[in-house]
């Protein structure tokens, strides 16, 4: 498996990570050195093996349906760079 | 199932007929006291971001911790669907960027949903009834809420619905018309009101719909579906299917092709119209999440859950034809909200059951629809109804009658029987005075006396004088008798 140049691009779209043009041709040969160093996994046989979950067999704790977490507007929004009324402001997305 | 309409479901077009194809998917969200996995609570409204825990707002470190009851909950509605519950399913990462998505990802279900293919038998008409198939439903978080009107150049985000559980029902594309796409929405509400899943309010945004509609010529194989997203009302669900199967058969019609992408109902003019934006963002790269075990237990929990589900309303529904020997479409009415049926089994209790349900259905639903009340406030109790069936058949007062005093009930309360007594509305049965009043009336109209004996229907002028004379009072019976014999005819 490995990716072009147009991947890159749509990866770092999906990402939202903006790539200059000229950064592509490094990050595909980066992503494809990474595919490659993986793809020696592909060459172990799974057949019929499920996909481990955990190192140890244990089940998902559940918890009781109470509220116990206040954390409190003010605290949510602390660290947002900027907040109105305990709303968070981003830049505007409209549909 | 793949089953075609029937010939008056079709859409006549200028080149022929087409058939409507609809699948739904809807948006259910969970009764429960705190989120899926978080310990903040789900309640509607409050300040902005007042119910949010740092694992709800994303902060780095947080670890979800699934909650017992949503997870009862979504159980408890795959058996209401008579779904196969999955006692094994995994929670899945749904990647998407937007601002009210703090995660960067929606925790959702994506192979392996906790409940699989289920049914809904649903009722479009008094005599036509349907069967939609339900393809899966998954437990996933419901995202935050953003504000686009408050600033001309920033978004306001309130995260206090951010991880609030939601049940995704997809339904099989077993739908062929606005009105089994109504009927349909109507039914699966009903459903999850009687499990206490849902509470099915439309207004808060805890039952939304994304409807998949496309069109095909009869007996051909799928056309491309556009997914129209978030209709919020089931009248809504109705017009943009119906809005937008013309949409589809115009296009194709003047030769066109449908591509296949997202749309948004505009209800205000009527139509839907292409979201662009979101295209793009179809790829959503799911992954299992590695904060997650995989969801787990044992089938003993599915079967004590069973054990305690309410009678649901096809039961339920089946049970008064039966019990009460009403017609399926009086059941049907009567079973639509649980409270309404319980409110329908009180005034029934014995009492003429299908006189109750007249009563219940013609009156008290008529009138509390009228002035846009619920059951639960309703002004005539199920008591007080019954209190009213029982002076009919009693013979205290006659239909008429009794609808003046459903009338003085509804507006002023009280003991219909002690009120009867007190306003003296009690039928008059008595021969005697409703002969007097028929005598008086026949000498005073000897023409109408020589035209009721040539041409009997004009008795019923008769009727209706002796009924004025008597404010209504008279047994209809015994004035009918005692006129015939009086005029004889």
């Amino acid at each position: 498996m490995s990716v072009d140049q147009a991947n890159v691009r749509r990866i770092a779209h999906l990402a939202r990570i903006a790539v200059k043009d000229d950064e592509v041709p490094h990050l595909e040969q980066e992503l494809n050195a990474m595919l490659s160093f993986v793809e020696e996994l592909s060459a172990v046989n799974v057949d019929g093996v499920e996909p481990m979950t955990s190192v140890i067999p244990m089940k998902m704790k559940m918890r009781e349906d109470v509220v116990t977490d206040h954390a409190g507007p003010q605290v949510i929004v602390r660290n947002a760079p900027t907040s109105e009324d305990n709303f968070f402001m981003v830049p505007k997305v409209v549909e | 199932m793949n089953t075609h309409a029937k010939p008056s479901k079709l859409i006549k077009g200028a080149t022929g007929d087409w058939e409507i194809v609809v699948g739904m998917e809807i948006h259910a969200q969970v009764s429960s006291n705190s989120k899926l996995f978080s310990g903040a609570s789900t309640e509607f409204g409050g300040d902005p971001n007042a119910h949010v825990s740092l694992v709800d707002a994303a902060m780095p470190g947080m670890l979800p911790v699934i909650n017992r009851e949503c997870v009862a909950q979504a159980i408890r509605t795959g058996l209401g669907l008579k779904a196969q519950i999955n006692t094994r399913s995994v929670f899945d990462r749904k990647n998407y960027f937007y601002p009210d998505l703090p995660q960067g990802y929606q925790i959702s279900q994506y192979k392996s949903p906790i409940v699989g293919e289920g049914e809904v038998i649903v009722d479009v008409t008094a005599t036509e009834q349907i069967t939609v198939g339900v393809e899966r439903l998954h437990l996933e978080q419901d995202a935050g809420k953003s504000l686009h009107d408050q600033s001309p150049t920033e978004s306001f985000v309130d995260l206090n619905r951010s991880g609030v559980a939601l049940m995704e029902i997809v339904s099989r594309p077993d739908i062929r018309s606005a009105d089994e796409a109504r009927a349909y929405v109507t039914k699966l509400r009903t459903i999850l009101r009687y499990l206490g899943t849902c509470d099915g309010d439309m207004e808060k945004g805890s039952l939304r719909a994304d409807v998949n509609v496309s069109v095909r010529r009869p007996g051909e194989p799928l056309g491309t579906r556009c997914e129209i997203k978030n209709v919020n009302s089931i009248r809504f669900i109705g017009q943009a299917v119906e809005v937008e199967a013309r949409r589809q058969i115009g296009i194709l019609e003047d030769g066109g092709k449908i591509n296949q992408e997202t749309r948004l109902f505009d209800p205000g003019k009527g139509e839907t119209r292409s979201m662009r934006s979101k295209e793009e963002a179809h790829d959503y790269r799911y992954f299992p999440d590695p904060d997650l075990l995989p969801l787990e237990f044992e089938q003993s929990w599915v079967d004590e859950l069973a054990s305690h589900l309410p009678e649901l309303p096809d039961a339920k529904k089946a049970r008064f034809m039966k019990d009460y020997g009403l017609a399926s479409y009086d059941a049907g009415v009567l079973v639509m909200e649980r409270a309404s049926a319980d409110y329908y089994e009180k005034v029934a209790k014995g009492r003429d059951a299908k006189a109750a349900a007249n009563w219940v259905i013609n009156e008290l639903f008529g009138r509390l629809n009228k002035e846009g009340k619920s059951i639960e406030t309703s002004p005539v109790s199920a008591d007080q109804l019954g209190g009213i069936v029982d002076l009919i058949s009693e013979g205290v007062i006659s239909g008429k009658i009794a609808k003046d005093l459903f009338e003085i009930v509804w507006s002023e309360g009280g003991d219909p029987r002690a009120l009867v007594e007190q306003r003296g509305m009690k039928q008059v049965t008595d021969t005697g005075a409703i002969e007097a009043a028929v005598d008086a009336i026949i000498a005073a109209n000897p023409d109408k006396v020589a035209q009721a004996q040539a041409k009997p229907t004009m008795l019923g002028w008769f009727v209706g004088q002796v009924m004025k004379q008597t404010g209504g009072k008279a047994n209809p019976q015994a004035v009918n008798d005692v006129l015939k014999s009086k005029l004889g005819i």
